[in-house]
């Protein structure tokens, strides 16, 4: 797990902004999002060009299928505008 | 001090320093007057005399954007620009310097447009002043050498981390051969020991995460820290160049460099070249009328000067030549000598002098009037214009 250190004063903060790595891992920048992808498997060829495109490499193959990691997508729809078989589509959050 | 008396141009001086440096990478992108720094790099690389990575960027956004990634894998890194190119790095200037990249950039200073020119002028370098980077100003080929070495001790101490540029005239300095003293790699490397960040570099076998978001509560601090870095780069100049001439044998100065100071009364102030020239006018002044005169060359305009500068607070008054000028205000350099002197008790009367735009050329006799006239001011008391444009057309200096 990823330890965010504790500063109080500027003499704490590492040199030119450089932290561990792996922060995303408790920063779940997925509550941003207003759309989820949802991907129909009947529909899905498994071509991977959404996982291609995802910008924050949210699309992942589990048992050979295209899933999403929700904890981080940020619902932009590149994959749903992007996916030759149309078989994402973007559901509004709720 | 074992050196070699060689004949060298500005551009092949600079190419020498960072040879002599033993840098790993350096990124290219050709812009007049520049382009032969890297040439001679890459011809070095290319006859086995410099084990380094050349990287040919496809603009110079690009040149120092690999900059700072070679910088922060830990690599010695340097690059080479002016002008139009200089200013289309600015975003990633301002990167270099919060990252905390120790790189050394050699900037051939060129007006830019418009009007289009390729000639002689700080505007480059000077709109570049809030970036964060150190900035040197050089008087001639063998303080571009000696520089560029010194730079990269400065840029990598650890209580600094800053990059620095190194500012050299476009083609008074570039293209113009003069005799300059090589020094012996071996005493090159034992001044310059190779690049170990202690910090932070990038791995991949331990991932790090480098600029990430940093929100209102956090930010003020990490810029304060590069304030810190600034001003402790102050004391590491002065040292570095104190080292460098303990090896060497050769010292420009740390920060400001007095000439003819001890009894002046009045003094012109300026930066490379220019002040080259100031020499010799405050030299042939005493020598023909005995005036006290006395030149104060800035060598280093980031971080800049103040302590150096309020010694000088007794003088009866200054002229400050700019070669760049900051619209609707004044010489940038003027200004800061002016803001040096605001909170000293006495402080000499301070008269703007803009000359040598666009590479026109600032002879001794210009020095001389401008001493001249500064003389009168600190007789009359009175500095009727702030800022006078030398020898323009249309205009009189008196």
């Amino acid at each position: 797990m990823v330890k965010i250190p504790t500063v109080t004063s500027w003499q704490d903060l590492p040199v030119g902004c450089v932290v561990p790595g792996g922060t995303m891992i408790i920063n779940k920048t997925g509550a941003w999002k207003v759309f989820r992808p949802v991907v129909d498997h009947k529909k899905c060829t498994l071509c991977m060009l959404c996982w291609i495109y995802c910008p924050d490499s949210s699309v992942v193959l589990a048992e050979g299928k295209i899933e999403f990691d929700y904890d981080h997508c940020k619902g932009c729809g590149i994959c749903a505008n992007e996916c030759p078989a149309k078989a994402i589509r973007m559901e509004l959050e709720v | 001090m074992e050196t070699e008396k060689l004949t060298f141009t500005g551009n092949e001086s600079a190419a020498l320093g960072a040879k002599l440096a033993r840098v790993e990478v350096v990124a290219t992108y050709p812009i007049t007057p520049q382009s032969t720094i890297v040439e001679n790099l890459s011809r070095f690389i290319a006859n086995g005399e410099l084990k380094a990575e050349i990287i040919n960027a496809e603009s110079e956004h690009a040149a120092i954007s690999i900059c700072i990634g070679a910088s922060l894998s830990g690599a010695r890194t340097f690059t080479a620009t002016a002008s139009q190119g200089l200013v289309l790095m600015h975003e990633m200037l301002h990167w270099a310097a919060g990252a905390r990249t120790p790189i050394v950039m050699a900037v051939t200073n060129r007006a830019l447009c418009v009007p289009w020119s390729l000639h002689a002028d700080f505007q480059d370098a000077i709109s570049q002043r809030d970036t964060g980077w150190i900035q040197f100003y050089c008087e001639n080929n063998q303080e571009v050498l000696d520089t560029i070495i010194q730079a990269y001790k400065i840029s990598e101490d650890k209580r600094v981390l800053l990059p620095s540029m190194v500012s050299l005239e476009g083609f008074i300095l570039t293209h113009t051969v003069e005799r300059v003293d090589v020094p012996k790699q071996k005493d090159v490397d034992e001044f310059l020991p190779p690049y170990k960040n202690e910090f932070f570099y990038i791995d991949p076998e331990n991932p790090l995460a480098e600029n990430v978001v940093v929100l209102p509560d956090w930010y003020m601090e990490y810029r304060y820290q590069q304030e810190v870095a600034m001003q402790n780069a102050k004391e590491v100049i002065d040292k570095v160049s104190k080292e460098y001439f303990d090896k060497i044998g050769r010292n420009w100065g740390g920060l400001i460099e007095a000439y003819m100071m001890e009894d002046a009364e009045v003094a012109v102030v300026t930066m490379g070249t220019i002040a080259g020239t100031a020499r010799v006018a405050v030299r042939e002044m005493r020598k023909k009328s005995g005036k006290k005169v006395g030149l104060i060359k800035v060598r280093c305009f980031r971080p800049f000067p103040v302590e150096e500068f309020k010694k000088f607070s007794s003088l009866k008054a200054l002229a400050v030549i700019d070669r760049s000028y900051s619209f609707g205000c004044g010489g940038p350099l003027c200004t800061e000598v002016k803001s040096a002197f605001y909170n000293t008790e006495e402080k000499p009367l301070i008269l703007g002098v803009v000359a040598g735009l666009g590479g026109r050329d600032v002879n001794v006799g210009d020095i001389i009037n401008v001493l001249e006239k500064t003389i009168e001011v600190s007789k009359t008391g009175k500095v009727e214009r702030e800022t006078i444009w030398l020898n323009l057309k249309g205009e009189q200096l008196r």
